[in-house]
């Protein structure tokens, strides 16, 4: 599904990320993980097309995306959540859903002032689609209120409805269970399972040790932008040098 | 948002139609030509409001040239239909493609500029379209403006202000309805996407240099149309159509009304039409007027009167 | 204001007036002294919007706004000393009325419409600035009249030849005090600790706060620098072009392209764009049309905008989309 290749970024002389390579079968849940500064989040920045790579590729079902804007791999089918919350506050709930359905919606400017019949009826289905999803994601209540009025939880898991409005293949998800309380980490743990168990491919960023062993399949650990290892929630866990990354970090050198 | 047992599509439509039924009831209040006059005025700037708003309240781009459109328009007809004798439709309809094409070109060019960069700029192209305007003496009559003939269909002659009224009534009615249909869309989302969070739409695949083009091309379009339309109105056009003060009058009412707003645009445009009429004794002051009521508004009432009221009623201005 | 339109009908003819040009017989010579003289008056014009760009870049520095109001400043200096020069005031004591009035409308403004939304969104800081501009440009527009106002020039209004090119001595005064300005204003955010608190601010208002430096201070005072900046630039060039209620537009939008040229923020760029755009407007006016000198002024900036929007010295930024 997605094979990332000696992928690097440089900014100024500062390497982010460094000869980066490992791959993401179908259909698995992945999981970057790593000390902070690692680089966890520039690499995402990098998938999605919101950063260009120094040098590197990056082959999405073989075709080769490395540079691509974001626009066009959302229309490759990748969807993505942010770490600092990109809500559009300015819009409701379930608007913010349908946002993200917005490829496979009529966006004619023309046919919307005309209020052409089968807009509004693929609207209103897109509507009915967002309200589950909303469902699906717990935030089921929220459904008309504005963004503004959700709690930062609710905001993230809205994020994450958003994301599979799109009805995507490969589904990245940054730092998903960031701020939130003991509860709302187990409904997230349990949402990215559900959503894994439909067949989304998922790459996620953590750093809630406990979530990423519980869900994911494969993990990979990078450390001042370079990979540490790469390999089985197991195999990763007892790596020593992944030990000696996190405890090294512990001890405030990270 | 309404509720759902209701068919959304009337229920959103009701204030329309009252509001089109008391345009329709009004005439019968107005006692002579001038207040037809007045009301005329709050039309024009109401539609252009309305257009402004879409690009700046909804989208989030910031123009303060938009009266050049305006006044291209207006400019356009008249040459057309004065030097060229033309017929007024063609003329309106070339007219108003014309500066489409030309604000596509602008927008295209100036809309990957964000916040004070892209007002600076829609300032300046707003200042150089009034300057050429004025220049321009053989084509355009310079600064001293020209006049414009009639605007006739097949021989039929709209003129006089009753029959203006009820064409710019309908103008506005129209504007308030498709703006509507706008913002309730998929495109309507995803601009309003944009203004939220451009990473984020992007992200889901809103192609916003696209989007932003369109909506401004779109806002400069019915701002050519409603021009066109004005100069035959007036008999009249003259430089000052297109000039900054009047792209900052645009602004004010699309601020003060409120952003994002198309209720808020039609009362700012008829708060502000008035407000001269009624200060017509201060005369001179409506530049600090205006000025004092743009900062308070600012600052008391960030996303202008129609939103905040709405918010202190509990319901969406929409 | 029509400082080019005064220079490109001293450059196209009545070339006797000019003293000292008759020095020279040789056709060559004259195309010289027409383009110092071009380049004398582009420079003048030049030294104002420079004191406007770096008035510009201050506010934008200290607090992120750019001050649509800047061009106000500029106009209330030259009206402010017109008025205190008719009314009878000695020319010196009228230059410094209407740079200390106008800082002091500077602080007002500061306080009454810039502080309160300090925190706002683009959008509302730039309607905020524009509401400003109205008011000022209202109020001389109430007070003042509409019609235009003269300065006297500061040492008489006798050219001085100059290799064949007529130079007026409010030309040199424009050039001399900008440089002394500009020298003043390098040492006050080098040395005083509110000038470097200000810059402090500029780069990171949050840490600048946390080490103590007070930022509503800072605010006004960059509003009360920029506001004496512009109308410093307005007493200079107020003898040679008209003042008038409604100059402050096209001067704001001038002093902008300049501190867009040189790159927003920057002291050096400022007075490097202003001078540039002096001389692009000046050279526009002379050799092509001084109908659309002011257009020269917008063109620029947008290819500045669109090609380089860092200005010529600017920091770009890498890597982001």
């Amino acid at each position: 599904m997605l094979c990332v290749e000696k992928l690097s970024k440089s900014f100024g002389g500062v390497a982010a990320v460094s000869d980066v390579s490992f791959s993401v079968a179908k259909g698995t849940i992945h999981a970057v993980i790593g000390p902070n500064g690692a680089g966890k989040t520039t690499l995402f920045n990098l998938i999605t097309g919101l950063l260009a790579p120094s040098s590197g590729s990056i082959r999405l079902r073989g075709e080769e995306v490395a540079g691509l804007p974001p626009e066009s791999l959302a229309r490759r089918g990748v969807a993505r959540t942010f770490q600092n919350l990109q809500v559009s506050m300015n819009l409701s709930a379930i608007e913010n859903v349908m946002v993200g359905a917005h490829l496979r919606l009529n966006s004619s400017l023309l046919a919307a002032m005309a209020r052409r019949p089968s807009l509004v009826a693929r609207d209103r289905a897109a509507r009915a689609e967002a309200a589950d999803l909303l469902a699906f994601v717990g935030c089921g209540a929220y459904l008309d209120a504005d963004a503004r009025a959700m709690p930062y939880g609710a905001l993230k898991r809205l994020e994450i409805a958003r994301a599979l409005a799109a009805a995507p293949e490969l589904l990245f998800l940054d730092e998903p269970a960031a701020g939130l309380n003991h509860t709302e980490t187990g409904e997230v743990e349990r949402l990215i399972g559900e959503i894994g168990r439909r067949g989304v491919t998922v790459v996620l960023v953590e750093h809630d040790m406990r979530l990423v062993m519980n869900v994911s399949q494969h993990i990979v650990v990078l450390d001042y932008g370079k990979k540490l290892a790469d390999g089985a929630p197991e195999e990763v866990r007892r790596n020593p040098e992944v030990i000696a990354a996190y405890l090294g970090a512990a001890d405030g050198g990270g | 948002m309404a509720s759902p047992s209701l068919p959304r599509a009337l229920s959103s439509r009701a204030p329309a139609l009252a509001f089109a039924a008391a345009l329709a009831l009004l005439p019968l209040f107005l006692p002579n030509a001038y207040y037809f006059d007045v009301a005329i005025r709050i039309a024009v700037n109401a539609t252009l409001a309305i257009a402004l708003n879409l690009l700046i309240g909804y989208a989030g781009q910031i123009s303060l040239g938009h009266a050049a459109f305006f006044g291209l328009g207006a400019y356009g007809s008249a040459i057309l239909t004065g030097a060229f004798g033309w017929p007024p439709i063609a003329a309106l309809v070339v007219s108003a493609a014309a500066v489409g094409a030309l604000a596509y070109l602008v927008g295209r060019a100036i809309l990957r500029l964000e916040g004070h960069y892209l007002a600076m700029a829609t300032l300046g192209l707003g200042v150089v379209a009034s300057i050429a305007l004025g220049n321009e003496v053989a084509l355009t009559g310079g600064p001293d403006g020209m006049a414009v003939p009639d605007f006739s269909v097949l021989g039929w002659r709209l003129a006089g202000e009753t029959s203006w009224y009820w064409a710019f009534a309908a103008l506005l009615i129209a504007a308030i309805v498709l703006a509507g249909n706008l913002v309730d869309s998929p495109a309507g989302r995803a601009l309003r996407a944009l203004h939220g969070s451009q990473t984020a739409a992007r992200a889901l695949g809103v192609d916003a240099s696209g989007f932003k083009t369109r909506v401004f091309v779109l806002s400069a379009v019915v701002a050519a149309f409603v021009g066109s339309l004005y100069g035959h109105y007036e008999g009249f056009v003259t430089p000052g159509l297109a000039a900054f003060p009047k792209s900052v009058q645009l602004v004010t009412m699309v601020v003060v009304g409120g952003m994002a707003s198309i209720w808020g645009s039609v009362l700012g445009a008829a708060l502000l039409s008035l407000a001269p009429e009624l200060l017509a004794r201060f005369e001179g002051y409506e530049t600090i007027g205006y000025g004092a009521i743009l900062v308070a508004t600012m600052i008391f009432l960030p996303r202008g009167i129609a939103p905040s009221l709405a918010e202190r009623f509990g319901r969406k201005a929409g | 204001m029509e400082a080019g339109g005064l220079t490109a009908g001293r450059a196209s003819g009545g070339r006797a007036a000019i003293p000292g040009s008759a020095l020279f017989r040789r056709d060559g010579s004259r195309v010289v002294s027409q383009f110092l003289q071009l380049i004398f008056a582009g420079v003048t014009v030049g030294a104002t919007y420079a004191l406007a760009a770096l008035g510009f870049s201050i506010i934008y520095n200290a607090s992120g706004v750019i001050n649509f109001a800047q061009g106000e400043f500029i106009m209330l200096g030259g009206m402010i000393a017109a008025f205190l020069s008719a009314a009878g005031a000695p020319l010196p004591l009228a230059l410094v009325g209407a740079v200390a009035a106008t800082a002091l409308i500077g602080l007002i403004v500061a306080k009454i419409a810039i502080a309160p939304a300090r925190d706002a969104d683009v959008t509302t800081l730039v309607i905020i600035t524009i509401g400003v501009s109205m008011v000022l440009r209202g109020g001389v527009e109430t007070t003042l009249g509409k019609g235009g106002r003269t300065l006297p020039p500061f040492s008489g209004d006798k050219p001085i030849a100059f290799a064949g090119a007529a130079v007026l001595p409010q030309s040199l005064w424009a050039l001399a005090t900008t440089l002394v300005v500009v020298a003043a204003l390098a040492l006050f955010f080098a040395r005083t600790r509110l000038g470097k608190g200000i810059l402090a601010t500029a780069h990171n208002r949050l840490a600048a706060e946390l080490v103590g430096v007070d930022t509503r201070r800072v605010l006004s005072t960059s509003f009360v620098l920029s506001a004496g900046l512009g109308a410093l630039g307005g007493v200079l060039i107020a003898p040679i072009a008209n003042a008038s209620y409604d100059a402050g537009i096209m001067l704001g939008l001038k002093g902008f392209v300049a501190a867009a040229i040189g790159g927003l923020g920057s002291g050096v760029g400022a007075v490097a764009g202003g001078l540039a755009l002096g001389l692009m407007e000046s050279l526009t006016a002379g050799y092509l049309s001084s109908a659309y000198k002011d257009a020269v002024a917008i063109v620029v900036v947008l290819v500045i905008l669109l090609v380089r929007p860092s200005g010529l010295f600017g920091a770009t930024s890498g890597g982001g989309r």
